[in-house]
């Protein structure tokens, strides 16, 4: 499934009513003299979960917490269903938000944790009681209700975290980070109950990470932002084979620059001709290849040689010595990595799809 | 106890020997505790009860009578008001300025005024807004009836020392609310004003205790500045001390000091003794 980048809405609410379709229009937002947004244009689809993936710094939080309330764009508009919600106070917008850690209010106990917007809003203690267990129940966690978040786990803390974001049934549901203090057994199950819960919730969810693979498992469609802008918004399988700019290949996945030579829609490199990807270009360009691409035969008479070898278990990451002195990484199913151990020559050359092409790095030299 | 014997048994004996000898190392300074602390409360209670060589109650009744009864009230008054607006005070200014640009600036007067006390600081009053003072004169107050030596002029003067307290003791503890619990509140839907009274002012209320027992207890125990500004118009059980040992009581009545001693000291306890359960209570979640 290659959706558009606009996304049409059809294909990603199934059963959802209950999530809302979020807008960012034109947002800027500058601190002193570092523009945290400049202009960013998005919109995620109801009930759909969107990754929100860029470097550090690069204003994903600023986007997230425009979203919530907590921070003003200097210019530009939060629409939700189409209403503008810029100037609708924190507390009294219809988006959950999860922290990145040690937001539990450290005097109640998970139960009044998540309860505590529902007691804010006087619903009954009884009833109030009996929804948080509910939602604990929800996230996992049936029997923790009575303690107190410095007696639970990062894990735990951020599940009663979620729950205490769902207990007003928001329309929308923000997460910054939630999963980057725990450890990564931990972060890949809680994920995957967040993807779990939030399909079937239908909440519409914008996930804030820096982690590419999080990123790509568990989004719908996946954002990435560079300097407070839109780069590219797709699925995660476009993004990883067809990233539009050089940034967001560089940044999705790993990429080998190699040195090729342009004319027109093919280009010629390590001595074969593939089609480019893209409109017509002409001259000394570097080619992107993913190290996947990237085919290796033993050979006595091979121009390159190996120079390291990581066994990854299905696969093996290999950096191969190119005659010319440049280096690149090439992946090998795993049980390859025996005939191709470090120092071993072999001829490379490239899988034939169509390939991405941009200006030649500065640093590659001629 | 359902674990194996066999784990269980093997390390209990060396680590219960060793907690037995590191309890030594504490004697020492038990030893000073009660020589430095204990030494003075036995003569203290010894006297107390000693009146012209004979064991009697009467220094005790005489202190919790007349003028020295009216002297221990006030005293816990004047301890009480300044320790609940100091609190209160200190509390709303050290959140003003814990996240300002002010902040260095007044943690550091802080630090120089809550020690700040005695003869010096009752001179910068009385100079100030004594009866001849200058901003009594500048301003005219005396003929709106203003005067220093009363028991809101104490008050006043006392505050000058215990707000600046009440800022050092409770700064830290506004550090320690992280500023999620307040956008997680609002995220709820919660008012500025409901964050505090869920979570804000529980959060605070052990080292609010804490702070009310401090500033109670400055203020209680303080004597020379009450003594150069009202000599004895303000009726305070220290003042009544020191009365007492320059001699100033009936010849045989010298152990009421040590009585009114015994007094404050009891009123020191019966202050722990409300203020233990409420700190245990308020610091339930920490435990
Ligand atoms: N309150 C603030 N005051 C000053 N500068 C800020 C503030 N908030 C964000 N910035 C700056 O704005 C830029 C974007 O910040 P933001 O927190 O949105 O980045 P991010 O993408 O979430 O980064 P990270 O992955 O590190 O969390 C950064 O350069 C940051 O230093
Ligand atoms: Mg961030």
């Amino acid at each position: 499934m290659t959706a558009p980048t606009t996304g049409a809405a059809g294909d990603v609410t199934t059963g959802a009513a209950a999530g809302a379709r979020v807008e960012f229009r034109g947002l800027y937002r500058r601190f002193g003299d570092t523009v945290a947004l400049d202009g960013l244009d998005l919109t995620v689809e109801p009930g759909e979960l969107l990754a929100l993936l860029g470097p550090s710094g690069c204003g994903k939080t600023t986007a997230l917490r425009c979203v919530a309330g907590f921070e003003h764009p200097d210019e530009g508009a939060v629409l939700v269903d189409g209403r503008d919600i810029t100037g609708v106070p924190a507390n009294r917008r219809d988006a959950g938000m999860v922290f990145q850690s040690y937001s539990l209010f450290p005097n109640l106990n998970a139960r009044d944790n998540v309860a505590f917007g529902l007691r804010v809003r006087k619903v009954a203690a009884a009833k109030r009681h009996a929804r948080a267990q509910e939602l604990l129940e929800l996230v996992g966690l049936p029997s923790v209700g009575e303690r107190y978040p410095h007696q639970l786990s990062g894990g735990q803390q951020q599940r009663v975290a979620l729950a205490r974001a769902l207990a007003l049934e928001p329309r929308v549901l923000l997460l910054d980070e939630p999963l980057s203090a725990l450890d990564a057994k931990v972060r890949v199950t809680l994920r995957e109950e967040i993807r779990r819960l939030q399909l079937s919730l239908g909440i519409t969810t914008i996930f804030v990470t820096h982690d590419q693979e999080e990123a790509l498992s568990i989004a719908d469609r996946v954002a990435v932002l560079r300097a407070g802008r839109l780069e590219q918004v797709t699925d995660p399988a476009t993004l990883y084979d067809r990233p539009a700019t050089p940034f967001v290949a560089e940044f999705v996945g790993t990429m080998n620059h190699i040195p090729g030579t342009a004319s027109g829609d093919r280009v010629t490199v390590l001595g074969r001709a593939l089609p480019v990807d893209g409109p017509a270009v002409h001259g000394n360009v570097d080619v992107l290849v993913r190290p996947e691409a990237v085919i290796l035969t033993p050979a006595s008479d091979g121009t390159a040689t190996v120079v390291a070898s990581s066994f990854r278990g299905s696969t093996a990451r290999l950096r191969v010595e190119l005659a010319d002195g440049s280096e690149l990484l090439a992946d090998v199913p795993g049980h390859d990595s025996v005939r191709l151990a470090p120092g071993v020559r072999v001829s490379v050359t490239l899988v034939d799809r169509p390939v991405l092409v941009s200006e030649p790095r500065v640093s590659a030299g001629a | 106890m359902s674990r194996p014997a066999g784990t269980a048994s093997a390390p209990a004996p060396g680590r219960s020997r060793r907690r037995s000898r590191g309890w030594i190392a504490t004697v020492p300074l038990l030893a000073f505790v009660a020589i430095v602390f204990g030494a003075p409360l036995v003569v203290l209670l010894g006297g107390t009860f000693v009146r012209q060589g004979q064991i009697t109650g009467e220094n005790l009744a005489e202190s919790l009578q007349g003028a020295y009864l009216t002297a221990l009230i006030g005293s816990v008054k004047l301890s009480a008001t300044v320790a609940g607006l100091g609190t209160v005070i200190g509390t709303f200014l050290a959140q003003a300025i814990v996240a300002s640009r002010l902040r260095e600036a007044v943690l550091t007067a802080s630090g120089v005024l809550a020690n700040f006390g005695g003869v010096p600081l009752a001179f910068a009053w009385i100079a100030t807004l004594g009866n001849s003072g200058v901003v009594t004169r500048v301003l005219g107050l005396g003929e709106h009836g203003w005067s220093l030596y009363n028991f809101w002029g104490l008050t006043l003067v006392y505050l000058y020392f215990s707000v600046p307290l009440m800022v050092l003791v409770i700064t830290p503890a506004l550090d320690g609310l992280r500023p999620q619990w307040r956008e997680a509140a609002l995220n709820n839907g919660a008012s500025a004003w409901q964050f505090w009274r869920y979570v804000g002012v529980p959060v605070l209320t052990p080292s609010l205790l804490g702070g009310v027992v401090l500033l109670f207890g400055s203020a209680f125990a303080a004597y020379a500045t009450a003594a150069a500004m009202v000599g004895t118009t303000v009726p305070l059980v220290t003042l009544q001390i020191a009365n007492a040992l320059t001699g100033n009581v009936l010849i045989g009545h010298e152990n009421v000091a040590l009585a009114l001693s015994l007094d404050m000291i009891v009123v020191a306890g019966l202050v722990m003794a409300v203020y233990l359960p409420l700190q245990r209570r308020s610091a339930r979640w920490l435990r």
